[in-house]
């Protein structure tokens, strides 16, 4: 018996049914593979994403409120001493 | 804060943010010209409006995907270059930017696949309201950044917790339907949609100063411009309402948009002008150069009544006690009050003397709606820079004009006569795509130089919502985001116009 997992989908004339996650997967699997212009994006988009996410993230953003005071007492005592008599 | 440092990080920001706003304005209004091209489609089933759709699909696909986490870029920001201000707006700016992530951002994702991959694969229906979605699942994204932009611009529905040092949302419904909230959010996605119409129309002209998919680039260009018709009379009025709120509750930007030092009833709006830069807010110098005023145009449109008074620089700074308006001086003196309390508070908290903080808190709760202004060093810091606002306002004006003239024309000429025969209208429109990206910029500097020193109107300068960290990061990174948003910027313009010179038949 082949495993599979059930969901609750949208049929192509038939409306709200139980089908394979198989054929979702399919459709994604499909779509992708005839994308034409959708190639160079979806390149563009991972380099885009790693530039942002990975490189930035690490080198420039490393220090942020949320890195530098784990609690929220830390947090409001960091701004109070910031706002407190300038 | 050392001011070398606030300037680098505010020029960060804006550059973040101009650079985004290259990426959004096409995605908030194509996606609804792609819908009503495919509801054609699905009702005529005729194949050649499956082509123009999938045409126009793919150039919004392109635009999307080369814009999309563009923003996310902002949202380190606030951590790293806006610590004070991140924490001080608490869940209010948080609240909205979750559910635009857990909502509209899934919700579009979602349909996005359906609308590319399921072409013959979904029933016709189907697919269209899955285009659908997608454009109203990006007009959602846009509608909670707004509002949280909204409640910078105008903060209510919240209180001001002095434990916490944060402001917490009371009233949810208060910050979502604040009439700057919406009046925003009405005025932003209305500019977009004209930029759509504007990349339309300007693509079909493209197409029909080259002899090439005549058809497909006339009936293109009808529904560009019809839609950029109703969209443009949409954006006068909703700009019309922006400017309303701004009167009312932000009346130093009002007075900079015009350049007005001197208040007056019956004000005019200067259509054309020059501003002259020897004017300050001390001197007699004349205000302008060269000016061509419309009469009681300022009053009706700050204030709705031709014969209103409108407050000028002077006026918001040094007060006006005939017309009511107080003085800047005097909300300093309250703001230094509430920072003072705000510090009493905490002392008295802490020696547990519940007595004095109830007092301390009485007074902060009293002066909070000017604790922002205790920080200000002078009371001119309160105007912003005149002619960035002046100017930016006027092209913003102008080009309005000319988008909705040109779609006027464009729509009348291509239903009454042939419109290929028109090339210098035709050149006009080719012009008009980066004149729409210059209108929407100029948009944003008004929104946001105009309301400049603050981060949080009345509540926090730009100076105070800085976090103290290395200049020079600040620079590096200002350079790397400038690199790689120009770079995503190439290679959209150069996607964009290869797929354009294939044509139709390209497909995604």
């Amino acid at each position: 018996m082949q495993n599979s997992c059930i969901v609750l989908t949208y049929v192509h004339n038939k409306g709200l049914k139980l089908v394979n996650m198989r054929n979702i997967f399919e459709f994604y699997i499909d779509g992708f593979r005839n994308m034409k212009v959708g190639k160079t994006l979806w390149k563009i988009i991972i380099i885009k994403l790693a530039v942002i996410l990975l490189f930035l993230n690490i080198f420039i953003h490393d220090k942020s409120i949320k890195s530098e005071y784990k609690t929220d007492e830390a947090k409001s005592n960091f701004v109070y001493e910031n706002l407190k008599g300038k | 804060m050392e001011e070398h440092l606030v300037d680098w990080s505010r020029a960060q920001f804006a550059l973040t943010a101009m650079y985004h706003w290259i990426f959004v304005p096409l995605t908030l209004g194509l996606g609804f010209i792609v819908a009503i091209m495919e509801t054609i489609y699905v009702k005529t089933n005729s194949e050649f409006w499956k082509k123009t759709t999938k045409f126009w699909m793919t150039l919004f696909a392109i635009n999307f995907a080369i814009g999309v986490a563009t923003g996310i870029i902002m949202e380190f920001e606030f951590g790293t270059n806006w610590a004070n201000y991140s924490w001080f707006v608490g869940d209010i700016f948080g609240a909205p930017l979750a559910i635009e992530g857990i909502l509209a951002f899934f919700m579009e994702s979602t349909f996005f696949a359906v609308m590319f991959f399921g072409w013959e694969k979904v029933e016709k229906k189907f697919h269209l309201l899955s285009t659908w979605l997608v454009a109203i699942g990006s007009n959602l994204s846009a509608l909670w950044i707004l509002v949280a932009n909204g409640w910078m611009q105008y903060p209510v529905g919240m209180e001001f917790n002095p434990d916490t040092v944060r402001n917490e949302m009371m009233n949810f419904w208060d910050v979502i339907l604040s009439p700057v909230a919406v009046s925003k959010f009405l005025h932003t996605i209305g500019s977009g949609y004209v930029m759509a119409s504007l990349f339309v129309v300007g693509i079909s002209a493209w197409y029909l100063l080259k002899g090439r998919e005549v058809i497909f680039a006339k009936k293109s260009m009808i529904i560009g411009a019809t839609f950029g018709l109703i969209t443009s009379l949409f954006l006068i009025l909703t700009g019309d309402e922006s400017a309303h709120q701004v009167a009312l509750k932000q009346p130093v930007k009002l007075a900079a948009m015009e350049g007005l030092y001197d208040g007056k009833e019956s004000a005019g709006i200067v259509a054309l002008g020059i501003l002259n830069d020897k004017k300050t807010l001390t001197n007699d110098e004349e205000t302008y150069k060269f000016e061509v005023e419309i009469p009681y145009a300022l009053s009706l449109l700050g204030y709705h009544d031709t014969t209103a008074y409108v407050p000028g620089l002077k006026d918001l700074v040094y007060g006006n006690s005939t017309r009511g308006i107080i003085s800047a001086q005097e909300k300093i003196d309250k703001g230094k009050l509430a920072i003072k309390a705000l510090e009493e508070y905490k002392e008295a908290k802490k020696a547990n003397d519940m007595v004095k903080a109830t007092e301390a808190r009485a007074i902060l709760d009293t002066n909070m709606k000017y604790f922002g202004y205790g920080y200000l060093q002078s009371l001119e810091d309160i105007v912003p820079p005149v002619a960035t606002t002046f100017y930016a306002f006027h092209i913003m004006v102008t080009l309005g004009g000319w988008f909705t003239f040109l779609f006027a024309l464009v729509l009348y000429l291509s239903i009454k006569k042939d419109i290929s025969d028109y090339r210098l209208l035709l050149k006009g429109a080719v012009w008009s795509i980066p004149l729409g990206y210059v209108a929407g910029e100029a948009g944003w500097v008004v929104a946001e130089v105009g309301r400049q020193p603050w981060a949080i109107q009345d509540l926090m300068p730009v100076g105070i919502a800085a976090t103290k960290i290395a200049t020079t990061n600040v620079m590096i990174s200002f350079f790397m985001f400038a690199t790689l948003f120009t770079i995503l910027l190439i290679a959209e313009i150069k996607i964009m116009t290869k797929q354009i010179k294939i044509g139709p038949e390209g497909g995604h």
